[in-house]
C-alpha cells in the first residue's frame, strides 16, 4: 500500500515528460503546422522573404510566422554561461572558505545567510535585478540597454550560488580528516593541503555542484524573464544587448496563444526540450555525487 | 598552525567571495525593508487593490497565496510522507524500486518550475479538467477545465513533493533503530511500529519539511502563470475553481506589465516585503523545528 505512494514521484516524472509531448507531438502531422512552419526551419536557417541571406529568427507574430528555436536557445545558454562565470567561483571560494578556514562563529553567521538567499524566491530575485541591478549597472557601465544579458546574469548567479556552495562544501566536509592530516604530517602548509589534497578529492562534488547549478540557471524562468529585455538577438558574445531565453518565451507568449495552434506546439515542444535538458544534467550530476560518496565511505 | 602568505592570499579570496555574497543579500534586504517598509499599513494588508492596481491594497492577494499554499499542503504532504516512509521503512537500500524513486524524487527536484506550469497545463487544466468538463458537465462553459486555484495548487504539490520526501526521510532516519528494535520486540507490526513510534517521533523533523515546501510553493510563479493567477480580481475566490491573485505573481505583472512602473513602484516593494516576510519566517521555523528535531536524539 505504502509502496503505492511511494511510486508517486516516478508518475510524475513519466507524466510531466508525456503530457507536455502530447501537447507537442501533433505538430508533425498537423496540415496546420505544415502550412505555418516546417520542422527543418525549426532548427536550421533560412532564407526569408525580404533577407538577403539565410537567419536564424523567432518571430512569431512576424507575417510569415518564424520559429526558430536557435536563436532562444543561444539565449539561454548565453546567460547561463555568463551567470556561471559568477556563481562558480564565488561558490567554490565560500564553501573552501566555510569548510577550511573560517573560525565556527563566522561559519554560524555565513552558513545561515546563504541559506537564507536559497530561500529568496525567484520572482524576488528577478525584481531585485530588474528594479535595482539593473539601474546600479546602467550608472556604472553606461549600458545602452537597461535590461541586458548582464543583468539577468547577475540575478541567476545570486540563485546558483548557494546551489553550488551547499554541494561543494558538503563535499569538501565529506573528504576524510586522515587525508589532511597526512598531508599536515608531511610538513604541508595549510593551503597545500587545501588546493592539492582537499580540492582534488572533493572535485567530482564540485563537479557535481557546478553541473546541478547549470541546470538550475538554464531552466530558471522568473528571473531571466524580468531582467534580460526578451529580445531574442542572436549575438552570442555581446554581453550588454538584450537577450531571449527559452524559458522566457514560454512564459511570456504561451498565454497569448491559441490551444492547437503551431505556436502552441512549438512552445510545448521548447518545454519538452528543456525538460531533457535538464533531465540529462540531474542524471549526470546525481550520478558523480553517488560515486564520489562510494569512493570517499570505501576508503 | 602558522598561515604563510600564500595561506593569507587563499584566505582573502575566499573571504572576499564571501563579503560579496553577504553584501549583496544585505543589499537587497535592505532595500526591500527601506522600501518596502514605509507602504505597510493596516490598509494595504487589508484591502482590495483599486482598479488601476496600484491603489489600494494587496489583500486578495495574501488571500489567494494563502489558499494555494493550503490546498497544495492537504494534496502533497500525505503523499510525500508516504514515500519517505517507504523509502526509509519499508524498502532494502539496495532494491531496485528504491533506487528508482530516489532517482525520480532527485530528477523531480530539478526539472524547472516553467515545465511544472507546461504540465498543470497539459495535464491538469486540459486532461483532467477538460475530461471532467466531457463527463459531468453539459454546458458549453467549462466549470473544470480552466486555470484555478485547485489545478494550481496540484501542480505545486507535484513541484514541492521532493522537498517533502527528503527532508522527511532525513528526519526518520534520525530516529533510533532501538526503538524501532524494542517496538518490534513487543510484538508490534511493522505498520503499528512506523504509525505509533517512528512518525510521532520524527514529528519535528518531518514539520520541517512540510514548513520548507509551504515557503517553497508560496515564493513559485513560473507554474502559477497558466494555471490560475490572475492578473486583478476584484472579489475573493471562494470556489477551489475560482482564478486567484497571488502575491509572487502581483510583483511580477506589476513590474512587467504596469504601464507606469514608477508609480507602482511603493506597492511593489511593499508587496515584495510581505513576500519575503512570509517565504523568511517559515524559512526561519523550519530552521529552528530542525535544529530541535536534531537535539532530540543526540545523547
Amino acid at each position: 500500500m505504502i509502496a503505492v505512494f511511494a511510486l508517486a514521484a516516478i508518475v510524475a516524472i513519466v507524466l510531466i515528460f508525456v503530457f507536455i509531448a502530447r501537447q507537442a507531438i501533433p505538430m508533425f502531422w498537423e496540415t496546420d503546422f505544415a502550412q505555418e512552419a516546417s520542422l527543418r526551419d525549426l532548427f536550421f536557417a533560412k532564407q526569408w522573404p525580404g533577407y538577403d541571406h539565410p537567419v536564424f529568427v523567432w518571430q512569431p507574430v512576424g507575417e510569415p510566422e518564424k520559429f526558430n528555436v536557435v536563436p532562444l536557445f543561444v539565449g539561454s545558454l548565453k546567460v547561463t554561461l555568463l551567470a556561471m562565470f559568477m556563481s562558480v567561483p564565488l561558490g567554490i571560494a565560500c564553501a573552501i572558505f566555510l569548510a577550511l578556514y573560517a573560525p565556527r562563529a563566522v561559519r554560524e553567521v555565513v552558513k545561515p545567510a546563504i541559506e537564507l538567499l536559497a530561500g529568496v524566491p525567484s520572482v524576488v530575485l528577478g525584481f531585485f535585478a530588474l528594479m535595482v541591478i539593473a539601474s546600479w549597472a546602467q550608472a556604472t557601465f553606461g549600458f545602452h540597454f537597461r535590461l541586458n544579458a548582464f543583468v539577468a546574469a547577475i540575478g541567476l548567479a545570486l540563485a546558483v550560488v548557494p546551489v553550488i556552495f551547499t554541494i561543494a562544501e558538503d563535499a569538501i566536509q565529506s573528504v576524510p580528516q586522515t587525508l589532511q592530516e597526512a598531508a599536515l604530517a608531511l610538513g604541508a602548509r595549510k593551503y597545500q593541503v587545501a588546493l592539492r589534497v582537499v580540492l582534488p578529492a572533493a572535485l567530482p562534488g564540485i563537479a557535481a555542484g557546478v553541473v546541478l547549478g547549470f541546470g538550475r540557471a538554464v531552466g530558471e524562468t522568473m528571473i531571466v524573464l524580468m531582467a534580460s529585455g526578451n529580445a531574442a538577438v542572436m549575438e552570442l558574445f555581446d554581453f550588454t544587448s538584450s537577450v531571449r531565453t527559452v524559458t522566457a518565451t514560454i512564459a511570456a507568449e504561451l498565454g497569448e496563444v491559441a490551444q492547437g495552434d503551431a505556436h502552441w506546439r512549438v512552445l510545448f515542444l521548447l518545454g519538452v526540450m528543456l525538460f531533457a535538458v535538464t533531465f540529462v544534467l540531474n542524471l549526470i550530476g546525481d550520478l558523480i555525487i553517488q560515486r564520489l560518496h562510494k569512493k570517499l565511505t570505501a576508503s | 598552525m602558522k598561515y604563510t602568505r600564500k595561506d593569507w592570499l587563499l584566505v582573502g579570496v575566499a573571504g572576499i567571495s564571501v563579503g560579496v555574497i553577504l553584501l549583496i543579500l544585505a543589499v537587497l534586504l535592505g532595500q526591500v525593508v527601506f522600501n518596502g517598509a514605509p507602504v505597510i499599513s493596516m490598509e494595504f494588508l487589508t484591502e482590495s487593490p483599486g482598479a488601476d492596481m496600484v491603489s489600494g491594497g494587496i489583500w486578495p492577494a495574501i488571500y489567494g497565496t494563502v489558499y494555494v499554499t493550503l490546498l497544495m499542503t492537504l494534496a502533497g504532504v500525505p503523499v510525500g510522507i508516504a514515500t519517505a516512509v517507504y523509502l526509509s521503512e519499508y524498502a532494502s537500500a539496495s532494491s531496485r524500486l528504491a533506487r528508482l524513486v530516489r532517482l525520480a524524487v532527485n530528477n523531480l527536484a530539478g526539472v524547472p518550475s516553467i515545465v511544472f506550469g507546461l504540465f498543470g497545463l497539459g495535464f491538469f487544466i486540459i486532461f483532467v479538467g477538460g475530461g471532467m468538463d466531457a463527463l459531468l458537465n453539459d454546458g458549453p462553459t467549462p466549470v473544470w477545465g480552466k486555470p484555478s486555484i485547485l489545478w494550481a495548487s496540484l501542480t505545486l504539490a507535484v513541484l514541492t513533493l521532493p522537498v517533502v520526501i527528503v527532508t522527511t526521510e532525513e528526519a526518520l532516519k534520525r530516529v533510533p533503530r532501538e526503538l524501532r528494535d524494542a517496538s518490534l520486540a513487543l510484538g508490534a507490526t511493522r505498520f503499528q511500529t512506523v504509525y505509533k513510534v517512528v512518525l510521532p517521533n520524527a514529528k519535528s523533523g518531518i514539520l520541517t519539511g512540510v514548513i520548507l515546501a509551504v515557503s517553497r510553493g508560496a515564493g513559485e510563479v513560473a507554474p502559477i502563470i497558466f494555471c490560475g493567477a490572475a492578473n486583478f480580481l476584484p472579489y475573493l475566490p471562494t470556489d477551489p475553481r475560482d482564478m486567484f491573485m497571488h502575491l509572487g505573481y502581483h510583483v511580477y505583472a506589476l513590474a512587467t506589465q504596469s504601464p507606469n512602473v514608477d508609480a507602482a513602484r511603493p506597492t511593489l516593494f511593499g508587496t515584495v516585503l510581505v513576500l519575503l516576510t512570509l517565504t523568511f519566517s517559515l524559512n526561519l521555523l523550519a530552521v529552528i523545528l530542525r535544529a530541535r528535531s536534531r537535539a532530540a536524539f543526540r545523547l
